[in-house]
């Protein structure tokens, strides 16, 4: 029941928003932070729930609920909550809540229907988290699209209309292919067991020295790596997070490719863990293929919010090393990747928002010399381009680092090249702010600087960076069972170049030992 | 024939009759809505006449109708739809039909029409197939061409004209030579002498693919889909929109039986042509959608391309294809007309809203209209919490479990495709209004008119229905398995 609790407020508060906006223009706005504040509580309400996340190696879901739906077909309205989706969902309300504070001030049109969207979209990834029937997981993993379409199309920048396409068409190729792969799974259970099956524990390892496996895996990987993106799979992104408003973008980079990236974890890898045996080194090349590529397209882009959304491919990047390194310190560090790439990018994407509000443009050739200006923009600005090309202490740097630690072991040739990722990133972070905020000052206005509101809202992101940097435990610790399962599950790749050394820490001692005091 | 039989025959029988009363109270009462009530009862009547038909099921009536769930089924589907355009019709008609000047016939000619849609459904011999059909095609060549002060419809009429009577003719000669081959006229003895030779003559087969022209040519599967948008344009829209479901409806429904009956799925050639009708019809009406300014002939090619995924379904053979298209059918008629009833209530006097350009800004002028039309495209395009989605789902599902990997493939392709003409309309529904000077010199400010509580309710009933069938299919998936179950059944148990 609470489950469909954290699903419902949102989508029930949707229309609520866009009736909202005929009594006041902020009544829409409140209506949503309402929600999601609910909608937050609620989920820190199951993690403060300690005792659950003790037990290490459980796979059993902390919270279930099950309703019949169509039984034709084997499809129920089944939803489980484990430390994974818990940490997203918390991740997803805390976004959805810098979405629309990031939107403020820029959407001044159409205000309810906005919002309305907002909801309807986090609404559908808060479902996407929770969904383990296959059917279930689609129906939320499109129910986000088409708000998702709206925003860009209705509030987008310059180009948006041709951005707003190219995002739908992508997402949409990637989830049919998701569709075909989904029914043929149901309908191989049914061909073993005599009825179809969507449940997730039914479909665990059917696919298993199957031919059809392969393809199968192949067509979800891709479902989920066009979201994510991984390239080739990318060139909708660098449009659509340009074109986008400030707070669809945020949803965007921050939740949307997470949803991705949460369907490799709990889908891809786990149904199909022979066929991704074998493909787990391309998987990992094509991580590595993200970083680098990413990274140096971001070095060359001139336009603010094109820099960010390259340096999300770079950094979602790490996440598919880890995801398939097949070893839980490489996956504890993927899902810390997402934690902390979803607190940066947001904020990054927050301020080249605010900039391009006070300057009207995005281009970082026309700036210069902005730290004098409004300095607080400018600051905050410097402590998110650290956080993103990995400062240690802070909560990307866990990410990245335990990411490359735990493939070490696995794909040493890789892990290296995917290390000097890390080195780019600090150029292009650098260089951002360089051209940016310091240098000759053009602009001889005094623009307003950061609103109290916005300035707010960064510094608790910033401190949940140093936070999480610092003290990574608690959302290791929530993750850990699930993840110690999903190694179990995994049988280890066929084509190692490495025994794994003795000589690494296990994870456990690992993160006890960061937890220590 | 028994008292059972007549029972089974009710629906039939009883829309007949109901044509007639209609028919004779014109003569005497010419008064618009009294015909309009009178013809919606009669439909409303004939459907209440279907669960008593029912419980006389399966049961062949002479050689040449076989009243079945399946049948009954698609009765009531026609019916259902029927009854919408004939609420949709109301206003549409009043509005361009001013004076007394004959406008009381076309809810005869729609009676009529159905009437020939439900001998289709239930036919299972090539003399009520042909009878049924020209019903159908008769009637709606005269509804097509009803508003006949106006240029368009005349031209349309003529055009559907002459490719009914083609496919007439087509059909007539496959006929034939089917007859020739086989000596029979029944869709099973068709199908029996393939059976008993092991292989299949020459004439037999030639005969059976002009037979397929003939129905290629009514459900505008494309290379034979000339005439669609040309007819579908100039056609009134509630006749565009009855075409679409009704007519269409029908002859699929008798086409999944005859290619059921006759087992064509199993003969290798047979096969691939329905999958060449398929990926073509399904590339050509999407393709050609993309550059489309005009939304009567988008919805024209769109349905095009639909019954090409259709067809994808109808291929995947037995219980699983009859289930999956008789879904789909469903979807699509309640889809469609949601999709032609925003049309048909938005259209003024002046003519048929149908540019891209009067519907520009729609959804900040007439929220309601504008949501129920981005209902219906999301759903023809298949995206969930609609009932188009359910419906692509069976469809994939059909084609999966018969492993025909490329042809869902190419189902894929397409509906990526088609998602960028539907989203090209959904996104001019939310534009900026035009400035007020865009609006020519001369013509005051349209003010909204009201929609007339007929379309409005219908419309809200369609939304509703496809909301409902987007969440909660269940009912109606076991329902139509229930009855399609007997359709396949009837083979296996062939005599």
């Amino acid at each position: 029941m609470v489950l469909w609790l954290l699903i419902l407020i949102p989508l029930l508060a949707a229309p609520l928003a866009w009736m909202g906006e005929q009594w006041s223009r902020h009544a829409a706005r409140w209506i949503a932070i309402g929600a999601l504040f609910i909608d937050l509580l609620l989920a820190l309400l199951l993690w403060s729930q300690d005792q659950w996340f003790q037990d290490p190696g459980q796979g059993a879901w902390l919270l279930e609920s099950q309703t019949s739906w169509i039984p034709l077909w084997g499809i129920s309205l089944h939803l489980g909550l484990d430390g994974l989706s818990l940490v997203l969902i918390l991740l997803t309300t805390f976004l959805g809540l810098i979405a629309i504070v990031a939107s403020w001030t820029e959407i001044q049109v159409r205000v309810g229907f906005f919002h309305c969207n907002v909801l309807l979209a986090l609404g559908g990834v808060i479902g996407v988290f929770l969904a383990i029937d296959l059917f279930l997981f689609f129906f939320f993993w499109e129910v986000m699209l088409v708000p998702m379409y709206l925003l860009i199309a209705m509030w987008g920048h310059e180009q948006r209309r041709h951005a707003s396409f190219k995002f739908f068409l992508f997402t949409q190729a990637g989830s049919l292919l998701l569709l075909v792969a989904i029914i043929a799974l149901a309908l191989l259970h049914q061909h073993a067991f005599g009825r179809p099956s969507f449940d997730y524990a039914d479909l665990m390892g059917l696919a298993q020295k199957n031919e059809m496996g392969w393809w199968l895996m192949l067509a979800f990987f891709i479902g989920f790596a066009v979201k994510l993106p991984a390239p080739p799979f990318h060139p909708w992104l660098p449009d659509t997070y340009t074109a986008a408003p400030t707070g669809a973008t945020v949803i965007l980079a921050g939740l949307l490719a997470k949803t991705g990236a949460y369907g490799l974890i709990r889908f891809t890898i786990p149904l199909f863990p022979d066929a991704i045996s074998e493909f787990a080194p391309i998987a990992m090349g094509l991580g590595v293929m993200g970083i680098l590529y990413g990274a140096v397209l971001a070095c060359a882009q001139t336009d603010m919010k094109r820099l960010v959304a390259y340096s999300s491919i770079s950094h979602m990047g790490f996440f598919l090393l880890g995801a398939f390194a097949g070893t839980e310190l490489a996956l504890q560090g993927a899902v810390m990747q997402l934690v902390a790439h979803g607190l940066s990018i947001g904020a990054l994407f927050m301020l080249a928002g605010a900039l391009q509000e006070r300057l009207h443009t995005r281009d970082m050739r026309q700036m210069g010399g902005l730290w004098g200006v409004i300095p607080r923009v400018a600051s905050m600005t410097l402590f998110f381009a650290l956080a993103s090309l990995g400062l240690p202490g802070l909560a990307n740097f866990i990410g990245e680092f335990l990411v490359l630690f735990g493939s070490f072991s696995v794909q040493p040739f890789l892990t290296i090249l995917a290390s000097t990722g890390m080195v780019m990133a600090a150029i292009y972070s650098l260089a951002m702010m360089q051209r940016a905020f310091f240098g000759r000052q053009r602009e001889t206005r005094i623009e307003p600087d950061l609103s109290n509101i916005a300035f707010g809202t960064l510094l608790l992101m910033a401190v949940l960076q140093v936070w999480l940097g610092l003290y990574p435990r608690p959302v290791l610790s929530t993750t850990m069972p699930v993840m110690a399962t999903l190694v179990q599950q995994t049988p280890p790749s066929s084509n190692l170049t490495h025994p794994p050394s003795k000589f690494l820490p296990s994870s456990n001692s690992f993160t006890s030992h960061v937890s220590a005091p | 024939m028994t008292l059972q039989d007549f029972i089974a025959l009710s629906p039939i029988l009883d829309l007949g009759a109901l044509s007639i009363v209609t028919m004779l109270v014109l003569a005497v009462r010419r008064h618009h809505a009294t015909i309009a009530l009178l013809s919606f009862l009669s439909c409303l009547l004939t459907l209440a006449t279907l669960p008593w038909a029912a419980t006389s099921t399966p049961r062949s009536v002479t050689a040449l109708l076989i009243v079945d769930k399946y049948a009954l089924l698609y009765m009531g589907l026609l019916l259902s739809a029927t009854m919408v355009v004939i609420s949709l019709s109301y206003r549409y008609l009043k509005l361009h039909f001013i004076e007394q000047e004959g406008v009381e016939e076309y809810y005869l000619l729609l009676l009529l029409a159905t009437f020939g849609g439900l001998v289709l459904t239930a036919s299972a011999h090539f003399v009520s197939f042909f009878l049924g059909l020209e019903v159908l095609g008769v009637s709606l060549c005269s509804l097509i061409g009803y508003l006949r002060t106006r240029r368009h419809p005349l031209e349309a009429a003529v055009k559907y004209l002459l490719i009914s009577i083609s496919a007439s003719t087509f059909l007539l000669f496959g006929m034939a030579l089917l007859y020739f081959e086989s000596g029979s006229m029944t869709f099973r003895g068709v199908g029996r002498v393939v059976e008993m030779a092991q292989t299949v003559p020459g004439l037999w087969l030639g005969g059976f693919v002009l037979v397929l022209v003939g129905i290629a040519l009514k459900l505008g599967l494309a290379p034979f889909h000339m005439w669609i948008p040309d007819v579908y344009q100039g056609a009134p829209t509630p006749i565009t929109a009855y075409i679409a479901t009704v007519s269409k409806g029908a002859v699929m429904a008798l086409l999944l039986r005859f290619a059921t009956d006759v087992e064509a799925l199993k003969i290798d050639a047979l096969a691939h042509l329905f999958a060449l009708l398929a990926v073509s019809s399904m590339v050509t009406g999407n393709v050609l959608a993309l550059f489309q300014q005009n939304v009567k002939r988008l919805l024209a090619y769109s349905s095009i391309a639909h019954f090409g995924y259709l067809l994808v379904a109808l291929l995947a053979g037995g219980s699983a294809a009859a289930e999956a298209v008789t879904f789909y059918v469903v979807v699509y008629c309640v889809m469609t007309l949601g999709a032609f009833g925003v049309v048909i209530v938005y259209s003024s006097e002046r003519g048929d809203a149908e540019r891209f350009e009067d519907y520009r800004g729609l959804f900040w002028a007439r929220p309601w209209l504008a949501a129920m039309l981005t209902l219906s495209l999301l759903s023809l395009a298949g995206i969930p919490v609609t009932a188009g989605f359910i419906g692509k789902f069976y469809a994939i599902a059909a084609g999966v479990d018969a492993g025909l990997w490329w042809l869902v493939l190419a189902l894929i392709g397409n509906s990526v495709i088609s998602l960028y003409y539907y989203l090209r309309l959904i996104v001019t529904l939310f534009a900026d209004e035009p400035a007020p000077a865009t609006i020519p010199q001369g013509q005051a400010v349209q003010s909204p008119q009201a929609a007339g509580w007929t379309a409005v309710f219908s419309l809200g009933l369609v939304a509703s229905i496809i909301l409902l069938l987007g969440v909660y299919p269940g009912p109606l998936m076991e329902f139509i398995r229930d009855s399609v179950s007997n359709l396949v059944m009837v083979v296996v148990q062939r005599p």
